[in-house]
């Protein structure tokens, strides 16, 4: 399994940018009046060097000094530089409020997106990776907007005023300069690459520290059990020394290639000290510019030792750009028709599969030419052993995938023509390992039904037969769950995830397993509840307790995805055939 | 939560920074020696240019003269104080790198020794994603001054020298950097004052907008088959607006005091260019020492940020080290005995009184009394929530009971020597849990097994045919959480896990849910017909495992409702009766009521 496994099409950086652009119009409001303020501080950096030349040249021609004149310059440079700082001022909270802007709604994008994929695509994905999608990436591209992509700008343009004054100066010394730095210039991409490959190392071994540190936390209690402590720092502290080892390496390198552009600009100002100092003699230069000179070379350091920086944040926020952009190019293979789509009435519900097959993408197929229907206010229950297609019939019933071949139809429409806010209203799946949400008891199971008040809670639970667990909680519906719910117990949290999906009242329910966890009592009550209060509703139960089965008005079984047997549990376990081996199985267990 | 500079922050910040130099003294030391080699090399290089201005260029373009020896001996001064100033960087750099990774390793170490040390009692109170933070965000927020700590310092040499110089060449010029530079360091104060608070408010942001997708993600099943994804999207929206506005308001305070840093010292020079144009005219100075001084505030403006860095990391470090050091300081770690256990052959369990509560005055356990005899297999069976899974983590110590105790050999666990029980007695626990290691590591789990002794143990947990179809066999890895396997097969591997020690008492939470039952069936005869022999203690719902069991213990409300023979209970106690037959009586149920439609047709 890859973790890259997102189809992202290929791109060159600029269309990447292009299309990254595309995407957040916002980037682009007022985008020439910013970049023209930008400008404007640019220029400023020249400043400096320009007063240095004109009071050297000119206040300061024949001995003494021509105050009204440098007071003039003085005064006429200081405006200059306040009117450069709020150029700054105002291209810096344009930038930030664009860019932020911009990547605010990306992220909304992303995310809607990521929940629009199919449960197949989304199940490749590994969380934490779809998680980076809408934070760390785009946080890098925000870095690389406000900072990487301005100090770009910036740092060329002052390159290229400090290289058009020394121009305008002396053009002999302007090649000197160049001459020594050019090499830097060549260097450069090459430290990039070793300074980014550093710090991959330390990024990756920084992962490594975190998931074993992880261990000691999530495995906590096999690591005691098990007397494993020992073992375990042993482990923790390998990882921790490799990190600490890579870190100090990617700092070297940087500690050693950071002073090198300083080193050469020392080497142009000497060079240019002594080339200027005899062009002097011969009045090809005057002092004032030769002075200057030595000022202008300051200009070149800075974008020369930002550049490995900003060149690192570019590649980063790239990369990030793409991966986004790669999940947006990532269809949503099982899509909502939308507005294109059928709202269907609610009312009793009836399900056909007609002539189905599925087979995960270059995989065996797992569900072969099933057709069967299931009849409004009926209960269906599913069996077969592991691996023999009874998820993948749940998953195509709730269209969590489509079909590769054949058609899912509920009341005669097929599921592709409905829309999901109106399927999702009338069939609910309860899958095995109910995931809940780190609140309360109340907001839990409301999220099946936005609109419920704690009276319909309550009376869910009560209907359900759940009335005294939930008088011994502590808080009752108040009761804080934890983060995915682990401060109840595997049984507990499938009673929450199943009054949640029954507080949504759908036509027909599905339960994955829904209630393995659950004591043979409760989920006795639990199933009489479903059935008493659901006359109107179609139930479809997957279940390895055949005490289901026996309860429902027909039982699907199924082997190596073919639906091989179906009929009353009275018919079905009198005939010699696969249900007849596995219920006999299963009294043994349940009952001996 | 402490984010502005303030008095307090600061000498706390201070202390912190103190902990670091006291832990690695020559490291400092060397950081600091050599910032202020940079430091006064700094400096240097306008004295170099001053010089090269008096002996090179002034000569040439006001004399018409160039002298060789003059131009080598400015060539090798500037380059000289290049080369100083280059290395006191490397030295800089690289130290203060390593100074701030040894102490992030250090504190990570001493951290992750904490949370192997505290109780699970202590876990339990504890979320897992707030103690991986610690480790992580934490402890790098906490070291984080240290990266420009020594470049600070060596600002301070730098301002110092500086001082010196200009005091020497004109004191008048040096009134305009005595304005500047302290004006500069009031400005960068209020602009980390004014940044920090927000700063911490958009990285708290970002902290939400990931825990909100993670969750989001993590439930996308359930948000996707109840039909809520606009609702998320929504609450995730709601989230990527707020970090979205505060880090607009960041970018407001950077936007004005960035260029506001910047203008300063440029304004600085501008002054003295003016002010030394005075001075020039009344031949106070010369204009090489004009060169000079304006060239040395071009060159101070950006180190003395490194001022600001280390201010504006303090509130953030203060907070980073509280957090660590609140687990550090944890108390409550268990304390162990010294009494050993040497007895061989099946244990016996005793649990007598026990009380336990996850919080104070709601008793999960209530004064819980039985015993397992040497060899005998008990069944714990309750409803769901009575605190049947509590009570085996009492039994194998990973929780002390608040009220009671409980016996190994009639010894009280807490008087046993650290590892003791663990030796004696192994719990496979409800949920399994493996390491990212290979099926080898995951079994032994640091205790030297041979290989022989892992197939054996593989095959009582029915574990060794899909293992043995694994590409590499025992030395396959899992994958993080085991993810490469099936929940069924996790489950086996946690049980071979617990049956590769031979354990004396082995206790069963419900760790064969996932398994089918034929399967579950293989395990516990074969658990039964083990040669050593061990005391069982399973908790079980299915009929299979409890019909297994010699004695079953009922609970219900963390009390004991009755206790004894299966035959006997099934008998005597209703709950029991209800709980383990429920099914039967339910098709009793069902076919009855066929019955009655059948007479009634």
């Amino acid at each position: 399994m890859t973790q890259q496994t997102l189809q992202a099409r290929r791109r060159t950086s600029l269309q990447t940018l292009r299309h990254g652009l595309s995407l957040s119009p916002e980037f682009r409001v007022g985008l020439p009046v910013t970049l023209l303020l930008a400008l404007a501080a640019t220029a400023g950096k020249a400043i400096i060097p320009i007063a240095i030349q004109r009071v050297m040249d000119d206040g300061l021609k024949g001995g003494t000094p021509d105050l009204p004149m440098i007071r003039t310059v003085v005064l006429w440079c200081t405006v200059a530089v306040l009117l450069t700082a709020l150029s700054g001022y105002l291209m810096n909270v344009r930038l930030y409020r664009s860019s932020e802007s911009g990547l605010a709604t990306l992220r909304a994008k992303s995310f809607r997106h990521i929940h629009d994929l199919s449960v197949l695509t989304q199940n490749r994905e590994r969380r934490g990776a779809m998680v980076s999608r809408v934070t760390s990436d785009i946080d890098q591209i925000s870095a690389f907007m406000q900072w990487g992509g301005l100090m770009f700008i910036v740092m060329f343009g002052q390159v290229v005023v400090a290289t058009v004054l020394m121009v305008i100066y002396s053009w002999q010394l302007a090649l000197v300069v160049w001459a020594c730095m050019l090499p830097m210039v060549f260097m450069l991409p090459r430290f990039q690459r070793w300074i980014a490959a550093a710090f991959t190392r330390v990024r990756e071994l920084s992962g490594d520290t975190l998931s074993a540190i992880s261990e000691s936390v999530v495995g906590s209690a096999v690591v005691r059990a098990y007397g494993a402590e020992q073992r375990t720092a042993e482990r923790v502290d390998t990882a921790i020394t490799r990190q600490r080892d890579a870190q100090t390496r990617a700092q070297t390198i940087v500690g050693f290639t950071f002073p090198l552009t300083e080193l050469v600009a020392s080497v142009a100002v000497a060079a240019v000290v002594l080339i200027g100092a005899r062009m002097g003699l011969d009045d090809s230069i005057t002092m004032g510019e030769l002075l200057a000179f030595l000022f202008l070379i300051t200009l070149f350091v800075a974008p020369l030792q930002t550049a490995t920086e900003v060149l690192n944040e570019a590649q980063n926020a790239l990369a990030g750009w793409r991966r986004v952009l790669g999940v947006l190019d990532t269809p949503a293979d099982v899509a909502d028709p939308r507005d294109d789509g059928r709202v269907l009435e609610r009312g009793p519900i009836s399900v056909a599969f007609e002539n189905v097959h599925f087979a995960y993408p270059g995989g065996e197929p797992v569900l072969r030419d099933v057709t069967v229907e299931i009849a409004p206010r009926s209960r269906v229950a599913i069996v077969g052993e592991t691996g023999s297609g009874k998820t993948t019939f749940a998953k195509l019933l709730t269209r969590l995938m489509d079909p590769v071949s054949g058609r899912v139809t509920v009341d005669g429409t097929d599921l592709r023509d409905v829309r999901f806010s109106s399927l999702r209203e009338r069939i609910v799946m309860v899958p095995q390992d109910g995931f809940l949400f780190d609140a309360t008891l109340a907001e839990n199971i409301r999220f099946g039904c936005p609109e419920a008040g704690d009276e319909e809670i309550t009376l869910a639970l009560t209907e359900l037969g759940l009335a005294d667990w939930l008088e011994g909680l502590p808080a009752g519906l108040a009761t804080p769950v934890g983060q995915r719910g682990e401060s109840l117990s595997a049984g507990e949290r499938q009673l929450v995830a199943l009054a949640r999906a029954y507080l949504a009242d759908p036509d027909l329910l599905l339960l994955d397993e829904a209630t393995s966890a659950v004591d043979p009592a409760t989920e006795v009550r639990l199933a009489r509840a479903l059935e008493g209060v659901t006359r109107g509703r179609t139930a479809v139960s997957i279940a390895h307790r055949l005490s289901t089965a026996e309860a429902a008005d027909e039982v699907l079984v199924f082997d190596k995805g073919v639906l091989v047997q179906r009929g009353s549990h009275e018919d079905l376990v009198v005939r010699p055939g696969v249900y007849a081996d596995l219920h006999a199985s299963w009294v043994t267990a349940a009952r001996s | 939560m402490a984010t502005k500079v303030s008095s307090a922050v600061m000498r706390r910040g201070l202390r912190v920074i103190g902990v670091a130099v006291r832990s690695e003294p020559a490291v400092f030391t060397g950081a600091v020696v050599a910032s202020a080699v940079y430091g006064v090399m700094t400096v240097a290089t306008s004295w170099a240019l001053g010089w090269a201005t008096e002996s090179v260029v002034i000569p040439a373009f006001e004399r018409g003269e160039f002298e060789t020896g003059a131009a080598v001996a400015t060539v090798a001064f500037i380059l000289g104080v290049a080369m100083l100033k280059a290395l006191g960087v490397v030295g800089r750099r690289v130290l203060a790198g390593i100074l701030q990774y040894r102490m992030q390793a250090r504190s990570r170490g001493a951290l992750s020794k904490q949370f192997l040390k505290l109780p699970l009692s202590w876990h339990h109170r504890h979320p897992t994603g707030q103690l991986l933070s610690h480790a992580a965000s934490d402890v790098e927020a906490a070291w984080a001054p240290l990266a420009p700590l020594p470049m600070a310092v060596g600002v301070v040499v730098m301002l110092l020298t500086a001082a010196g110089g200009i005091l020497i060449t004109d004191p008048v010029l040096a009134l305009v950097g005595f304005l500047i530079f302290p004006a500069l360091a009031v400005l960068n104060l209020i602009y980390q004052r004014r940044l920090s608070p927000l700063a911490t408010r958009a990285q708290e942001l970002r902290g939400e907008v990931s825990e909100v997708a993670h969750e989001s993600f993590e439930g996308a099943l359930v948000v996707k088959t109840l039909g809520r994804e606009d609702s998320e999207a929504e609450r995730f929206r709601r989230k990527t607006e707020a970090l979205r506005d505060a880090n607009v308001a960041v970018g407001r305070v950077r936007g004005m005091f960035d260029p506001l840093l910047e203008a300063l010292p440029t304004l600085g020079v501008l002054a003295v260019l003016f002010v030394g144009s005075v001075r020039l005219s009344n031949s106070a100075i010369t204009a090489d020492e004009l060169v000079q001084v304006s060239y040395l505030f071009l060159l101070l403006a950006f180190p003395v940020r490194a001022l600001g860095w280390v201010l504006a990391e303090l509130p953030r470090s203060v907070v980073g080290w509280t957090r660590v050091q609140e687990v550090l300081d944890a108390v409550g770690s268990m304390e162990y005995g010294t009494a050993e256990l040497d007895r061989a052959g099946p244990a016996r369990l005793s649990v007598e009184e026990v009380s336990f509560g996850y919080a104070p005055g709601l008793a999960v356990l209530n004064g819980v009394t039985f015993t397992a005899e040497p060899g005998r297999t008990l069944a714990i069976v309750g409803p769901t929530g009575s605190g049947k899974s509590t009570l085996t983590q009492l039994m194998i110590r990973l929780i002390d009971p608040d009220a009671g105790a409980v016996r190994l050999d009639g010894a009280d666990l807490r008087d046993l020597r650290h590892g003791t029980v663990s030796d004696h007695a192994a719990l496979v626990l409800q949920q399994t849990f493996l390491f990212d290691d290979t099926v080898r590591g995951n079994i032994a789990l640091g205790l030297s097994t041979e290989d022989e002794d892992v197939w054996a143990a593989l095959r009582l947990a029915q574990a060794d045919g899909f293992v043995s179809a694994l590409p590499q066999g025992l030395d396959t890895k899992v994958g993080e959480r085991g993810a490469s396997l099936s929940g069924g097969q996790r489950q086996r591997l946690a049980l071979a896990r617990a049956l590769v020690r031979s354990p004396r008492l082995l206790i069963l939470d419900d760790a064969t849910s996932s398994v089918d039952p034929q399967v579950e069936r293989r395990i516990l005869t074969g658990l039964r017909e083990r040669a050593e022999g061990s005391t069982v203690v399973v908790v079980a719902y299915r009929m299979a495992t409890i019909a297994l069991a010699d004695e079953v213990v009922y609970l219900e409300h963390g009390e004991v409702a009755d206790h004894g023979r299966h035959e006997d209970l099934i008998g005597r106690c209703e709950g029991y009766r209800n709980l383990v037959t429920a099914y039967e009586r339910e098709e009793a149920e069902r076919a009855s009521i066929d019955a009655d439609d059948e007479v009634m047709a």
